[in-house]
């Protein structure tokens, strides 16, 4: 697929939920170069999620255009725009981003299982999926005694939240989008997790979405937009 | 996917062992049924077996299978003893063993016969008559009980019984003056023999020495040394197995018999005949067989429960699978993958289960009833039902996966957790 400049364009989008009179979304134009760290703010309710769904390819906007990596994920169909999603982009939720059942480690490389593309960049530069995921949670400055332990439930959240990072970030997915992935954690260790956060970006060259309420952190971004600005939607 | 379903399904024990538990319960319960079902069947199939014909009066065949294998029922008619000397002296006949009923005791059938009866009469997978204690009958008033009848009325060894004429139990003339004595007591067959009283024809001769057309005479009457050295050679009996040196010449001697010139006769095949009487118990059957399908019913409603229970905390699970990447596909293979698993464990152990009970149930089923019940290799049949169980499984585990691949696509990015 060809690269594009930008890794999101967005151009006149327009999105309601089924059974909802009111549009959720009408976005006029969005757009993140690639390994661009954008910030995304607005109240909730603004309808942030939604936005992140139509980006990830979940939600189908009624109308518009959705570019991602130069792809109109709109014209995908379901497994297509599935596997375009495990290929291209890294997903961190807010909390609960672990399967408590698995391994630390098996949690970091779960989208290998789902995306030969990314297995395949591991293996380009790591001898196995484990030496990457290893180093990837080293990275995030998990102590080794941690991933090596079987369960990942026993992780604290703020822990919890920098495996997520490292799975989102396995295999360098063009776009990592991060929706609300701070909100569970104090004021410090906030900034320490984007620290660690922008230190693996420099490294995998992956374009960051950054959706949060929490303005004080707008200022670590290249650039920050306020979803109330852009979507018209909400009168 | 495997690896995936095994580490959730560990995840949820409980729940997963409940289901597994479910499934065995049924899988137990519907094979062991089943095998019940057979193998009554077999053991009714083979009351009587290593007889070739059964000769009696020219009545229908059912009623003279009734009367002279199960003890049910009268003969319309006798057939005289030149007939069966006649019949026994047939170039293809190996053995004959007569029959001579009409009379009972305490409501127990007696059978009178020759000592030939314990030697040819097999039943179940060609099995001989076994003593449990003492011998067969020797002397004119000895007797042999079937086991029922000896732990029925509670008789030993050496034990005097008193026949009655006629077959009911209460309010019957008695042959009071010829007392037999108990000398074996058969083991448990399962079959009629269980239900019966043996003596020689002789003995059944003897007790109607003082009788006249079904009354006693007067007086009193005569002492059993003086019937001992009497002839007592019967008349006439009530029917007649016969086994043939070559079962070829079978249907060439039914119609022999059938045939006879000097009385009319009738010849039946013990098998043929059986299977003609248990079209009648069919509904009995058909009950099991309706009986197992509900109880396979319950356990997979029961599987579809608790998956579906499970689905409820596992949204987020899915919602992460699909984070990560997981299409529907993998979602809903996914689940079909624990619910085959799910399955499959439960089934196999069903299975050693349905074998345990079969192999604890079945002493205590050959001696109580009679049933064959020795645990046997599943056959086709049993492999079939497993794996109607096993596609019930995985197709009833497809609908919570169908539900939740629908939840994952719904839930998108909000995580309404």
């Amino acid at each position: 697929m060809a690269k594009a400049d930008n890794i999101i364009d967005l151009d006149d989008v327009r999105f309601a939920y089924p059974a909802q009179q009111d549009l959720t979304l009408n976005i006029k134009h969005l757009s993140l170069a690639a390994g661009e760290r954008v910030f995304l703010y607005g109240p909730s309710g603004s309808g942030k999620s939604t936005l992140l769904s139509v980006i990830a390819a979940i939600l189908k906007p009624d109308a518009g255009s959705v570019q991602v990596n130069g792809t109109d994920v709109h014209a995908l169909n379901g497994a297509a725009s599935d596997q375009f999603r495990a290929d291209n982009i890294g997903l961190v939720f807010q909390q609960f981003n672990l399967l408590p059942f698995m391994s630390v480690v098996d949690n970091v490389t779960l989208p290998c299982r789902f995306s030969s593309t990314r297995r395949d960049a591991v293996l380009s530069s790591a001898s196995t999926l484990r030496a990457e995921a290893e180093r990837l949670l080293t990275a995030m400055q998990l102590p080794e005694a941690l991933f090596k332990s079987r369960k990942s439930i026993q992780l604290s959240v703020g822990q919890q939240q920098r495996v997520a990072v490292a799975r989102a970030l396995i295999g360098q997915p063009p776009l990592l989008i991060a929706d609300e992935p701070t909100s569970s954690l104090d004021t410090q260790a906030r900034v320490a997790f984007l620290e660690l956060l922008f230190a693996e970006l420099d490294r995998s060259q992956s374009g960051l979405l950054f959706v949060s309420h929490d303005e004080s952190l707008k200022s670590l971004f290249d650039r920050s937009i306020s979803l109330a600005e852009i979507n018209h939607a909400t009168a | 996917m495997f690896d995936i379903a095994i580490q959730s399904l560990r995840n949820r024990a409980l729940t997963a062992t409940l289901a597994v538990i479910a499934i065995a319960m049924s899988v137990a319960l519907i094979l062991s049924v089943d095998k019940i079902r057979r193998d009554a069947r077999a053991s009714f199939l083979q009351t009587v077996s290593g007889t070739d014909l059964i000769v009696g009066a020219r009545s229908g065949s059912v009623q003279l299978l009734l009367y002279s294998v199960f003890r049910m029922g009268s003969a319309t008619n006798n057939v005289s003893w030149e007939s069966i000397e006649d019949l026994k002296s047939r170039k293809a006949v190996d053995w004959l063993v007569p029959l001579s009923l009409g009379d009972s005791h305490r409501g127990y059938r007696v059978l009178g016969t020759s000592q030939e009866y314990f030697q040819y009469y097999k039943y179940g997978n060609k099995r001989d008559l076994e003593f449990a204690q003492g011998s067969m009958f020797d002397d004119v008033f000895d007797a042999v009980l079937g086991s029922e009848v000896a732990k029925q009325l509670q008789y030993s060894l050496g034990q005097s019984i008193v026949v009655a004429h006629g077959t009911g139990s209460v309010g019957i003339v008695e042959h009071e003056n010829q007392p037999f004595t108990v000398s074996g007591i058969l083991a448990p067959t399962g079959t009629p023999v269980d239900q019966t009283v043996h003596v020689s024809l002789e003995g059944i001769e003897a007790m109607h020495v003082d009788w006249q057309s079904g009354m006693q005479v007067p007086g009193e009457g005569t002492d059993a040394d003086t019937i001992r050295q009497m002839d007592l050679s019967p008349n006439a009996v009530t029917a007649a197995l016969i086994g043939l040196k070559s079962r070829g010449s079978v249907f060439r001697e039914q119609r022999a018999v059938n045939t006879y010139r000097q009385e009319p006769l009738l010849a039946i095949l013990p098998g043929v005949a059986m299977q003609e009487l248990w079209a009648l118990v069919r509904v009995f059957e058909n009950a099991l067989l309706v009986v197992s399908s509900f109880v396979l019913l319950a356990g997979l409603v029961n599987l579809v429960s608790v998956l579906f229970a499970g689905l409820n905390e596992r949204r987020r699970e899915m919602a992460i699978l699909r984070a990560s990447g997981a299409r529907p596909g993998h979602i809903f293979r996914l689940l079909c993958a624990e619910s085959a698993l799910l399955s499959a464990v439960g089934i196999c152990i069903g299975v050693l289960v349905h074998y345990l009970v079969v192999g604890l149930v079945s002493v205590w089923a050959q001696a109580r009833f009679g049933i064959d019940l020795s645990p046997t290799l599943p056959g086709m049949r049993d492999l079939l039902i497993l794996l109607l169980v096993f596609m019930s499984g995985v197709a009833v585990g497809c609908l919570p996966a169908w539900r939740a691949y629908r939840q994952s696509v719904s839930d998108g990015m909000a995580q309404r957790l």
